[in-house]
């Protein structure tokens, strides 16, 4: 018995960290390919390099922090930020799959990328807007990844095999997309954040509980009903939507 | 021409702007509906009754979740 409840909630935890952490790396690795190619490798990877410094240093700054809030308060604030987070994740990716919204296309972004970047002239010298592009596209999406870390490794206590997953998720990306030397246009992205989703939905569900005191059955182990219960209902929403959907597209945008 | 604030102020505006993005941004109506659902099974455990805050606890997830997706495919509707 503890064994199983032990498992479901590092599986869910393992889960919900490496694909949370792979999508961003995706939408991260495009713009930095977008920038390499088009204006040089040097300035995009000192964007990079700058990018990740200030990641490392925002992590440095908030994280020992984190582990000083009381442990009931830190989920009751984890477990909201991610149910929010997790039902923004969910909308979008049941508006997506209905076809209410555009699908994520990483060979478009890669091409409106190149676009801005050819439309905004060389420079000689240092490339102050191709480091720019890089820096803010590797930063604002490693931030999610931080955040997501450090919350659901620390609400855990797991904080180490978080941080070990998304570094997995992080270097088996980089390692893909330099293979294959493009963006990964080819990841089941809708499919990916259909799931972490889910996932985010039911841990947010899950510690919005636990910070308030609730008594789940079989404690932990709850988990795993929550990522089922959620995914019967995401299955039934996006029969729904389609079901009530017009021939028509709402915006696509990340 | 306005004048440029200093940095420390333009990187506290745009903390501020990323945590808005990142929690309110386009679903006001999942920011809200969150904050309800906290607010109700506060509620329900200070009542003492544990059975109905996990009952109700994702019930209200769900009705979040499906009222914002009814209110995205009436504005898809719309257009």
């Amino acid at each position: 018995m503890f064994a199983t409840t032990v498992s479901s909630g590092v599986i869910v935890l393992v889960g919900a960290v490496f694909l949370a952490c792979a999508v961003e790396m995706v939408e991260a690795l495009t713009i930095v390919f977008a920038v390499g190619h088009t204006r040089g490798w040097r300035s995009a990877f000192e964007g990079v390099i700058a990018a990740i410094v200030a990641l490392v240093a925002l992590v440095a700054a908030f994280g020992p922090a984190l582990i000083h809030v009381p442990l009931s308060t830190l989920r009751l604030i984890v477990g909201g930020v991610l149910l929010i987070f997790g039902m923004q994740w969910l909308r979008k990716a049941v508006l997506r799959s209905s076809g209410l919204k555009a699908k994520h296309d990483e060979d478009a972004i890669y091409e409106e990328t190149v676009a801005e970047l050819r439309a905004s002239g060389q420079t000689i010298g240092r490339d102050r807007v191709a480091f720019v592009m890089a820096f803010k596209g590797v930063f604002l999406e490693g931030l999610e990844v931080v955040i997501t870390v450090l919350t659901l490794g620390t609400s855990a206590h797991r904080l180490g095999l978080a941080a070990t997953t998304a570094g997995i998720a992080l270097v088996l990306v980089a390692v893909m997309g330099a293979i294959v030397s493009k963006q990964l246009s080819s990841v089941p992205e809708n499919a990916m954040k259909m799931s972490v989703g889910i996932l985010l939905v039911s841990y947010g569900t899950f510690w919005v509980g636990e910070g308030l005191k609730v008594t789940w059955p079989g404690n932990d182990g709850f988990l795993a009903f929550f990522v089922a219960m959620y995914t019967l209902v995401t299955w039934g929403l996006v029969g729904l939507a389609k079901s009530g959907t017009p021939k028509t597209k709402v915006e696509a945008h990340a | 021409m306005s004048e440029k604030k200093p940095l420390p102020v333009r990187l506290l505006k745009g903390f501020a702007m990323f945590w808005w993005d990142f929690l309110v941004g386009d679903t006001p109506e999942l920011f809200v509906s969150s904050l309800v659902i906290i607010g109700v099974i506060a509620g329900l455990r200070g009542a003492g009754d544990n059975t109905a805050a996990v009952i109700a606890l994702p019930v209200l997830a769900v009705c979040a979740l499906a009222i914002s997706l009814k209110r995205a495919v009436n504005a898809a509707k719309k257009k």
